[in-house]
């Protein structure tokens, strides 16, 4: 609209000097170019020596891809995952909150916690559990300090599936919290004072106002742990868990095709891996509409 | 204006924000020291003083948001935060103290809006999940307050997508939308740009046409002549005096009041 007006104020030609008006031509960027070709021939040439070499054992792959001792160690590996994912989630969370609480034990714990599942290697920490049996043979629930209560061997409680999901549990959860405390601090304290003042209580403010404004920071490095977790749970392999890479290990160590059947495995893991980006993508698309809103 | 000349208020007016010899200290340094004060329903009191003078810190203790060491506040009769048992006060549970913030509202320098939120779904959120009204009765409060603030063409827009001075009228009708006994505002125009403190105020001025009860700590002393019934001047985390606008404004008693004026108007 203004444009048009000052237009009509200033006819053509009647501008600084006579000269025709310039026509712009963008740069080409040769380099960029020169570059871009040379790295599609570089990708042609390694998926050629790739796809054509025989020693990769291609057909062995197709053989073994829909294994069933493959697909149930998929399933465990990805059912592992998540299972994990989700009590990192929920210990993340709720250790997140108690790091940041005044009250000194309550923070202190929570550090320590912390402290302790990030410092130790998560392989020890699966076999710590798994021997739980040989450190406390009896797991009894009661008052403490009195007879009240009962009592069961810990061999019958602590499986080798359990074992895995408090081991990699717990241990994601230290990982969580840090990530989701991390959110937390990044919400203005304005905004739970704001609801605070509304009348909500602390815990309404939480899940209400902060905690959604904290998922843009969240989420990216928990979609990181999850695809990282997709991965690491395949140490769940020393305490004999048959996950994706240990049905794999298992098969090879039979047939002695070890290339093809790693392979199998890692076309899975690709597969998951970009399945979970994917979600990634989805959820910040959907907590960052009143950044990106455009009404 | 519409609203009733200082001058010409009723004399007698039911006691609205009691503050009873509230002390209250940061660790080794008092903040505030011996406040008196009565706040009429219907009334507009605005607080002024240099920065650090406790301002603030008044007008938090009145909703709990921050603890007194000694003396008492009572909002329409209730005395915040505690229950009386005999000369002990026992600090409410978190339920509790929310109900009673729920009727006081607040009005924050920095607007505070909750930045995932509609300018609708900033009234609507507390009514809805606070004082559990049905949605839709919400909302359609929520539409009439924003009208009335003049937001009625930005009510889907989130706050990144508001000027300042539409933030802080969004800010206002959400405290509208509690119906609240009070509203206290700290320094509500003091983050805008010159040209859109207009707009805030007038909404204040409405609201105080309106025989809302408004705690307001300003540096606009304009507004604070025209609109408010009694103007507080604090330092130290005193109330050093206290009275009609023309008097503390145009013949302040002390010496510290003339000085602190000398130095805004
Ligand atoms: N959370 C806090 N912890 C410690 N000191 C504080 C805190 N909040 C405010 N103060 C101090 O209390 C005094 C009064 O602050 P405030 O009420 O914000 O003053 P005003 O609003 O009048 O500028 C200042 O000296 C300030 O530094
Ligand atoms: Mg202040």
């Amino acid at each position: 609209m203004s444009i048009a007006t000052q237009d009509d104020q200033a006819p053509t030609g009647s501008g600084q000097s006579d000269e025709p008006m310039l026509t712009y031509v963008p740069a080409r960027a040769w380099g960029t170019r020169a570059a871009a070709v040379l790295l599609s021939l570089a990708v042609v040439y390694f998926l050629v020596s790739i796809g054509g070499n025989a020693n990769f054992g291609w057909s062995v792959v197709g053989e073994y891809l829909f294994d069933a001792r493959i697909l149930s160690g998929l399933y465990l590996t990805i059912w592992l995952t998540i299972v994990t994912m989700v009590i990192g989630v929920v210990l993340g969370t709720i250790f997140a909150v108690m790091a940041m609480s005044r009250n000194i034990v309550i923070s202190t714990v929570a550090d320590a916690y912390i402290w302790f599942f990030r410092g130790t290697p998560v392989l020890v920490q699966l076999i710590f559990w798994y021997n739980l049996g040989a450190l406390f043979p009896e797991l009894s629930i009661g008052i403490p300090f009195t007879s009240w209560g009962m009592s069961v061997p810990t061999n019958t409680l602590i499986s080798p599936i359990t074992a895995a999901v408090l081991g990699l549990g717990l241990n994601e959860g230290a990982y969580m919290s840090e990530i989701i405390r991390s959110g937390l601090l990044s919400v203005d304290p304005g905004q739970r004072q704001a609801a605070t003042s509304l009348g909500m209580t602390s815990r309404k403010a939480l899940w209400r106002i902060v905690l959604p404004q904290a998922m843009p920071v969240i989420i990216p490095p928990t979609g990181n742990q999850t695809i990282g977790m997709l991965k690491t749970s395949s140490l769940v392999s020393v305490i004999s868990l048959s996950d994706l890479l240990y049905s794999a290990q298992t098969i090879y160590s039979r047939n002695f095709q070890t290339i093809p059947l790693l392979i199998v495995a890692c076309l899975w893991y690709l597969l998951a891996t970009t399945i979970l980006s994917w979600v990634q993508n989805r959820i910040e698309r959907h907590f960052a509409r009143s950044r990106n809103a455009s009404t | 204006m519409m609203h009733t000349p200082p001058e010409n208020r009723p004399a007698m007016r039911a006691p609205m924000i009691v503050f009873d010899r509230v002390s209250k200290n940061f660790g080794d340094l008092p903040v505030l020291r011996d406040i008196n004060l009565t706040v009429s329903a219907g009334e507009v009191i605005s607080l002024i003083g240099p920065s650090g003078s406790g301002k603030s810190t008044l007008l938090r203790c009145v909703n709990h948001l921050e603890r007194i060491e000694s003396g008492s506040i009572t909002v329409d009769g209730d005395l915040i935060g505690y229950r009386r048992v005999g000369n002990l006060a026992h600090e409410l549970p978190e339920k509790l103290i929310a109900r009673q913030r729920a009727r006081i509202a607040m009005v924050f320098q920095n607007f505070n809006l909750f930045g995932h939120k509609t300018a609708l779904e900033n009234v609507m959120e507390a009514p809805v999940h606070v004082l559990r009204i049905p949605r839709k009765e919400a909302e359609e409060q929520a539409v009439k307050l924003l009208t009335r603030v003049g937001l009625s063409d930005k009510m889907n827009n989130y706050p990144r997508m508001l000027s300042g001075g539409q933030q802080q009228r969004v800010a206002i009708a959400r405290a509208l939308a509690m119906k609240p006994k009070v509203i206290l505002f700290d320094e509500p125009t003091s983050a805008l740009d010159p040209e859109l403190v207009g707009e805030v105020l007038d909404v204040m001025r409405d609201l105080a046409s309106d025989g809302m009860t408004m705690m307001v700590v300003t540096h606009e002393m304009s507004f604070a002549r025209e609109v408010c019934h009694r103007i507080a001047f604090m330092e130290g985390g005193r109330i050093v005096e206290c009275g009609k606008p023309a008097e503390v404004l145009d013949s302040p008693a002390f010496e510290r009041t003339r000085a602190f004026l000398s130095r805004v108007q």
